[in-house]
């Protein structure tokens, strides 16, 4: 379980808000690229994120290129989940690959700079500055069992292959 | 068994049996890439998990194509790190001056039948060829490079049944554009958009890859077409004959959603920043006649030879307008020689344009074309986000290689069929 603020995005946030085209000379800097996470989108974002907080989007998070660094680069930045009432698919699968949980939920009532708890578990979302609760569901289990690895490059070191059972 | 849609087919054969929508399994891949925005993450997550060799090393290709020539030092460094793991690994490298990924690998690699994944996300475009095509990031790259295989789950699919003829300045480009403002960004998240009809079956295969590769900006995970005859003459022109099979979907196949379009009453379209889906017809008030500082003739999505051939159709004998600027990158070599040969180049130059080498240029913010703040840019690519085109205070609306020709002749957004 943990506990964070939120950070609240509108609809289709693309990964050019994310991670911005005229950076792409800091692709192998990530920890620089990070400072311009999001800029476009909330340019206070990047310096004043605090570890243990949360990117809360809401339709279509991620739209866009399938460019990995986006989710590393708020990963990096310290969140430690991004939730969105749906995700674009490349995203979606690129923050379970780097380890970063990524929570498909109905974010309409949360605002920005609520106090949020998630339990990724048990798939309860409860906003403590408003007091409410909202349930998601399940990653499918091939993801959960690579975001509980710690994403697919420590899932293929630990394993050598995708062990992965046809469902 | 009941009938399968191509992209059943197609992952049925790459997993060693039958599979329907929603199963989740490990498929073989068929050509792997990477450019050189997302191939040094992949790298060094191969080093990572221990994978630094290719399963498959000439159906494994690193195009460097998205900043090409290097603007910066550090992208400079980037390239010499993707030389040397090529050679090391024996992956097939295509260097500055080649072209764009997904237009290189479409010449010259993707088969009908492939399972194709690359680093980028417009791979949707080798769905053109009757092929499964999908972007992906670093790390599932990565693994499908070492590993020769991939993990998915099959997608079901979206019927676009496409009838009637195109009239005189109308084309693919409009068609998507239509079709994405119909749908949305995310209207088809997670699905197959699957292309059939008789204006697809009449369509020539430059014209089908502005389909697929546009199935990204609806949300698609892929965008299949059938692989016929017009597919077998495209790669029977590319020296690849023997690689063609062909591929349909079976007449009882199960789609999901099923769209009808006819494209005879189309209309130039345009997408309005800052989305794809914000798309209104070219006669539309809050385009035509809107000022214009730069057209761009570029990308994967509209930069071939037989898109410049409809731009220099327009442009011929004509200047580019007083306050505008008119930008080509060519989307490969290939591209390239046969414009220059053919004399295009020669109405580009009278005209005012500035040519420049083949890759992806101007279309991902990088270099060689960034507009300035309040600009409006005309755009032949396929994406017009907030910085996209590296200049978050710039505004790019995105239509066909004819529009952008009107265009630039006259310094605001023209509809082409009035020329």
């Amino acid at each position: 379980m943990s506990v964070g603020r939120a950070w609240k995005f509108g609809d289709d946030i693309s990964t050019d808000l994310i991670a911005p085209g005229r950076y792409y000379h800091l692709r192998s800097n990530l920890p620089e690229l990070a400072k311009h996470v999001l800029e476009d989108a909330r340019p206070e974002f990047a310096a004043e994120v605090q570890t243990g907080d949360f990117v809360v989007g809401g339709r279509n998070f991620g739209k866009g290129s399938s460019r990995e660094h986006a989710p590393v680069i708020i990963k990096l930045a310290g969140a430690k989940a991004v939730l969105a009432k749906s995700f674009a698919r490349i995203f979606y699968r690129n923050c379970i690959n780097i380890g970063l949980a990524a929570v498909v939920v109905d974010t309409d009532r949360i605002d920005d700079r609520d106090e949020l708890e998630i339990d990724l578990e048990r798939g309860v979302v409860r906003d403590r500055t408003k007091g409410f609760e909202l349930k998601f569901p399940p990653l499918p289990s091939v993801m959960a069992r690579i975001l509980a690895e710690g994403g697919l490059a420590e899932y293929i070191k630990n394993h050598g292959d995708l062990i992965i059972a046809r469902t | 068994m009941p009938g399968q849609t191509i992209t059943e087919k197609i992952l049925s054969r790459a997993t060693g049996h039958p599979v329907r929508a929603g199963d989740i399994d490990v498929a073989r891949v068929d050509l792997a890439y990477v450019q050189d925005g997302t191939g040094p993450l992949t790298f060094r997550q191969m080093e990572k998990m221990g994978l630094a060799r290719a399963a498959n090393p000439s159906r494994s290709v690193v195009f460097i194509d998205h900043s090409s020539p290097p603007p910066r030092k550090e992208l400079a460094s980037d390239h010499v790190y993707l030389r040397e793991f090529a050679d090391k690994t024996g992956m097939v490298l295509s260097d500055i001056g080649e072209g764009v990924c997904h237009q290189v690998a479409f010449e010259k690699f993707v088969r009908p039948w492939d399972v194709v994944i690359g680093a980028d996300s417009h791979t949707v475009m080798g769905g053109a060829m009757g092929a499964f095509a999908t972007g992906m990031g670093s790390t599932d790259v990565a693994v499908a490079l070492g590993l020769g295989k991939t993990w998915l789950r099959v997608p079901s699919s979206w019927s676009f049944h496409v009838a009637g003829h195109f009239g005189r300045g109308v084309y693919a480009k409009d068609l998507i554009l239509k079709v994405i403002g119909d749908i949305k960004t995310d209207g088809a998240t997670y699905m197959a958009m699957e292309w059939g009809g008789p204006a697809i079956a009449s369509m020539p295969m430059t014209e089908r890859m502005v389909l697929s590769n546009m199935a990204i900006e609806a949300g698609g995970k892929c965008g299949p077409q059938p692989s016929d005859g017009e597919t077998r003459r495209y790669l029977r022109e590319h020296g690849r004959g023997a690689d063609w099979r062909e591929i349909q979907p079976d007449p009882d196949a199960h789609y999901e959603r099923v769209s009808q379009y006819d494209v005879s009453n189309l209309e130039p379209m345009v997408a309005r920043p800052p989305q794809e889906d914000n798309v209104v017809p070219v006669t539309h008030p809050s385009v035509k006649g809107l000022r214009i500082q730069q057209v761009y003739l570029g990308s994967c999505t509209n930069a071939r030879y037989e898109d410049m051939k409809v731009f220099c159709d327009y442009m011929k004998g004509e200047k580019v307008a007083k306050g505008t600027r008119l930008i080509v990158t060519p989307a490969s070599k290939e591209a390239y020689v046969r414009a220059l040969q053919e004399g295009l180049f020669q109405i580009l130059l009278e005209a005012g344009a500035t040519i420049n080498s083949p890759g992806c240029g101007a279309c991902p913010g990088v270099h060689l074309g960034v507009p300035g703040d309040g600009e409006n840019v005309l755009s032949t690519t396929n994406r017009n986000y907030v910085g996209r085109m590296g200049n978050p205070a710039a505004f790019t609306y995105l239509a066909s290689p004819a529009t952008a020709a009107a265009t630039a002749i006259y310094g605001v957004i023209t509809d082409p069929r009035g020329m």
